[in-house]
C-alpha cells in the first residue's frame, strides 16, 4: 500500500511567484538574451491609483441638479490669458497632446488635426518640427519647443498658436526622445537633420538654458520673437508637481501641462516608463494648491493628461482643480490603434491587440505608428479624423453629465467637494475624503 | 541711421520696430546704444540688415536671426545667436555659454572666447571662435563647422552626429564617439570657407588645425559600446 501511496496523494499545483511573475522572467530572459534594455512605446502599464478610484456625488437633498438634455453646461475655455496678446480659446476642454511626426505617421497626424479641429480643440506637435500638413489640418496648432530643437525654426514658431516648452514628460520625466532607425525615413531625417537610419537618441535638457532663472529669460525671447501674441505653455512630467508648477509660474508660463506616469511615449526603455514620475491623480491637487497659493489659478491655466479614457476621467480632472485634460493615446485609439480587427497581423508582430505597444519599430499595422508608406496607406485620414471627433463628443458630453448631475452649468464648476475616493490611497493623493466618510488621510492631524 | 537708445526705451520697443520693417525698407542700418547687457535684443530679424549693438548684451542676443547682420560690440550672454538660420552675428569680445546653440545656418563669428557648450547641437551654423572654447563644446552637434583658434575643453563634441569641428590648439579631451580624422580635400574647402566668409582667411591656414569629428560608433544601438551609454 505504501508502495502507492504516492500516486494517489494530493499534490500542489504549480505555484507562480507574485515577485517573479511571468513578465518578469520573461523580461530577465530578454536582457540575459540581448544585453540590452527593453524599449517600448506607451505609458505606464502597471496598475496605479487612477480616476476610478474616485466617485461623483452628484445631487441630493443638499444639492441641486441641472436638466440632463435642456440646461446649459458650458464647455469652453481659454488658454494663455496671463501675458498673452492672443489665447486660445477652445470650445472644449479636451487637447490633443504633443506627438511628433516621425513617431506618427504623416496620415495619422493629419487625423489628428481634422477631428481636434471638427471639435474646436487643439492639436500639438512633437519632437520633429511642424509640417504643412499638420498646420493646415489643425485650426488651433501648438509647438512644441524641445530640448533637441529639431526643425525650430522662427516662420514655424510665428505660425503657431502657442508654444509649449517642454521640460519633461510623464512616461520619462528626465529623460530625452528616441527615434529609431526604422522611423528615420529621408524626409524625418531631413527635418531633424540627421543621418537616414540611425537610432537617434534625443536629449534630456534644454541645449541653451538650465533651470527657472534661465527659463525664465528663455520665456522673454520666446515673446520677443512672436512680439507678445502666443500663449506659452510649460510642460512637465509629474515629479514634483507643487514646486515645477511654482517655477514654471514664476518663470512665466502662460499655462502648465502637468503630464503623469500614464502618459504615453514614442518610444524609451520599459524601466523609465514603470519606475519613473508618479499618477496623474497624485500630481494635480499640489499643482492646483501651488496655483492657489500664488494666487494664480484660473489665471495661469492648468492642463493634466495622463491615462484620461472618458468623460468621467475628464469630469474628475477638472473637479480637482485642472483647466483643460490633454489626451495621446486615447487619441491614437480612436483613430485605430491596437483594433481587434488587426489580430492576425499583431499576432504576426508578436503581440496581440491591445497590448501593441511596439511603436518604435514602425511596423504598426494600423498605419499610425510608422513612417513605412504601405502602412500608412491604410489609415484613411478623413474617416480617421472623423473617429476622434466622434470620440470627442462623446468625452465632452459624459463630462458634461456628470456636471450637470451635480449641479453645475459649466464643467470648470465642479469642485472637489463634488467627489470622495474608494480607497484609502486615492484620498490621500487626490485630497478628498474616504467614501461614507469625512476623512481625508493627512489631514486633520490624522 | 536709425538709433535706439535702450536707457530710454524698452526691449519691446526696439524688436517691434525691427520686426515692422518691410523687405524694400531704406532704414536698413540700425545703431543700439545704452543695451546695458539686457536680454533677447534683436531676436527674429528677417530681413538683410545690420544692427549693431553698442556695448554689451544679456542672453538670447539675435536668436533665431535670419538674413540679418548683427554686431555686438562688447560682451555677448547665454546664447547667442541661439538658433541661427541665416546672416551673420559677430561679437567684438567674449561669448557666455552655448553660444549658437542649435543654428541652423548662417555665421557667428566671437572675436574673444566662449564658454562652455559653444555649438551645441549645431544644425548647420558655421561658428568661428578666435579665443578658446569651454567644455562640452559641439555636444551632439549634426551638422555645420566650429572653427576654434584657441583651445577647446573638456568633452570636445560629445556624441557628435556629422559636424565638422577644427581645432588649432590643445583640446582637453574628447566626448563620447568623437575622433580625430584625416582633414581630406572636402573638410579643407570647408574650412577655408567659413574661414573666408568670417574674414579670416589671412590669419591663419588651414595647415594650422586638426579636425575632429564623429566615429560614428554610436549611431546604433550596440551592447559592446555600452560604456558611452
Amino acid at each position: 500500500m505504501n508502495d502507492h501511496s504516492h500516486q494517489h496523494s494530493p499534490r500542489t499545483l504549480p505555484r507562480y511567484s507574485a515577485t517573479f511573475d511571468q513578465h518578469s522572467i520573461s523580461e530577465i530572459e530578454r536582457a540575459a538574451a540581448t544585453g540590452i534594455y527593453d524599449i517600448r512605446g506607451g505609458g505606464a502599464k502597471r496598475k496605479v491609483p487612477h480616476f476610478d478610484d474616485l466617485l461623483f456625488l452628484g445631487a441630493s437633498m443638499s444639492r441641486y441638479p441641472l436638466e440632463g438634455y435642456r440646461e446649459k453646461c458650458g464647455t469652453d475655455v481659454v488658454l494663455g490669458s496671463r501675458f498673452a496678446k492672443k489665447p486660445i480659446e477652445l470650445k472644449i476642454p479636451i487637447t490633443i497632446a504633443g506627438m511628433s511626426f516621425g513617431s506618427l505617421s504623416g496620415h495619422a497626424k493629419e487625423a489628428l488635426g481634422r477631428g481636434a479641429s471638427a471639435m474646436g480643440t487643439s492639436t500639438t506637435t512633437g519632437d520633429g518640427g511642424m509640417t504643412q500638413e499638420e498646420r493646415g489640418h489643425s485650426k488651433t496648432l501648438v509647438y512644441q519647443y524641445l530640448p533637441s530643437r529639431y526643425g525650430m525654426n522662427p516662420d514655424d514658431l510665428r505660425q503657431a498658436d502657442a508654444i509649449e516648452v517642454v521640460v519633461g514628460q510623464g512616461a520619462k520625466p528626465g529623460g530625452g526622445g528616441m527615434l529609431l532607425g526604422q522611423k528615420i525615413s529621408p524626409r524625418v531625417a531631413r527635418m531633424r537633420t540627421l543621418p537616414e537610419g540611425i537610432d537617434q537618441r534625443s536629449a534630456c535638457r534644454h541645449p541653451d538654458w538650465t533651470g527657472p532663472d534661465d527659463l525664465e529669460i528663455k520665456i522673454e525671447e520666446l515673446r520677443e520673437l512672436t512680439d507678445w501674441e502666443k500663449p506659452i505653455y510649460v510642460k512637465v512630467g509629474a515629479t514634483r508637481p507643487y514646486y515645477d508648477t511654482a517655477l514654471a509660474v514664476k518663470s512665466g508660463a502662460d499655462v502648465v501641462v502637468l503630464d503623469g506616469m500614464q502618459g504615453g511615449t514614442a518610444a524609451t526603455q520599459e524601466v523609465f516608463i514603470e519606475h519613473v514620475g508618479i499618477p496623474i491623480l497624485a500630481a494635480i491637487r499640489p499643482a492646483v494648491q501651488a496655483l492657489q497659493d500664488l494666487g494664480m489659478h484660473r489665471k495661469v491655466q492648468l492642463i493634466v493628461s495622463g491615462g484620461i479614457r472618458n468623460g468621467a476621467d475628464v469630469a474628475k480632472a477638472l473637479a480637482l482643480g485642472a483647466d483643460a485634460v490633454s489626451i495621446g493615446t486615447a487619441a491614437l485609439i480612436a483613430l485605430g490603434d491596437n483594433d481587434p480587427k488587426l489580430e492576425a497581423e499583431y499576432q504576426k508582430l508578436g503581440t496581440t491587440a491591445g497590448a501593441y505597444d511596439d511603436w518604435h519599430e514602425g511596423n504598426d499595422p494600423a498605419g499610425i505608428t510608422t513612417q513605412r508608406p504601405d502602412l500608412e496607406a491604410r489609415l484613411d485620414p478623413v474617416k480617421a479624423g472623423r473617429r476622434l471627433a466622434n470620440y470627442l463628443a462623446v468625452l465632452t458630453l459624459e463630462a458634461q453629465t456628470i456636471a450637470r448631475a451635480c449641479g453645475k452649468n459649466h464643467v470648470h464648476n465642479l469642485e472637489p467637494e463634488d467627489l470622495v475616493a474608494l480607497t484609502v490611497e486615492a484620498a490621500a493623493m487626490a485630497k478628498v475624503p474616504l467614501a461614507g466618510t469625512n476623512w481625508i488621510p493627512g489631514q486633520g492631524g490624522y | 541711421m536709425p538709433e535706439f537708445d535702450l536707457a530710454r526705451s524698452e526691449v519691446r520697443e526696439l524688436n517691434q520696430a525691427l520686426h515692422a520693417l518691410q523687405r524694400e525698407t531704406n532704414e536698413t542700418h540700425w545703431k543700439v546704444r545704452n543695451p546695458g547687457g539686457k536680454h533677447a535684443l534683436a531676436v527674429g530679424l528677417d530681413l538683410p540688415i545690420t544692427v549693431e549693438i553698442d556695448g554689451h548684451a544679456g542672453y538670447y542676443c539675435a536668436g533665431m536671426n535670419k538674413e540679418a547682420t548683427v554686431i555686438v560690440s562688447g560682451n555677448a550672454g547665454v546664447g547667442v545667436a541661439e538658433n541661427m538660420m541665416s546672416g551673420e552675428v559677430r561679437v567684438k569680445g567674449d561669448a557666455s555659454q552655448s553660444a549658437g546653440a542649435t543654428g541652423h545656418g548662417g555665421l557667428l563669428v566671437i572675436e574673444g572666447n566662449a564658454s562652455a557648450r559653444c555649438g551645441i547641437s549645431m544644425k548647420g551654423i558655421d561658428i568661428v571662435v578666435k579665443g578658446s572654447i569651454g567644455p562640452m563644446s559641439a555636444f551632439m552637434a549634426q551638422a555645420g563647422n566650429l572653427v576654434v583658434f584657441g583651445d577647446a575643453g573638456e568633452a570636445l563634441g560629445d556624441s557628435i552626429y556629422e559636424a565638422r569641428l577644427f581645432v588649432r590648439g590643445k583640446v582637453s579631451g574628447l566626448g563620447a564617439d568623437c575622433i580625430e580624422k584625416e582633414m581630406g580635400p572636402e573638410d579643407r574647402e570647408a574650412l577655408e570657407g567659413v574661414l573666408a566668409k568670417a574674414g579670416m582667411d589671412g590669419e591663419v591656414t588651414p595647415d594650422d588645425f586638426r579636425l575632429y569629428g564623429s566615429a560614428r560608433r554610436l549611431y546604433h544601438f550596440n551592447i559592446d559600446n555600452v560604456d558611452a551609454y
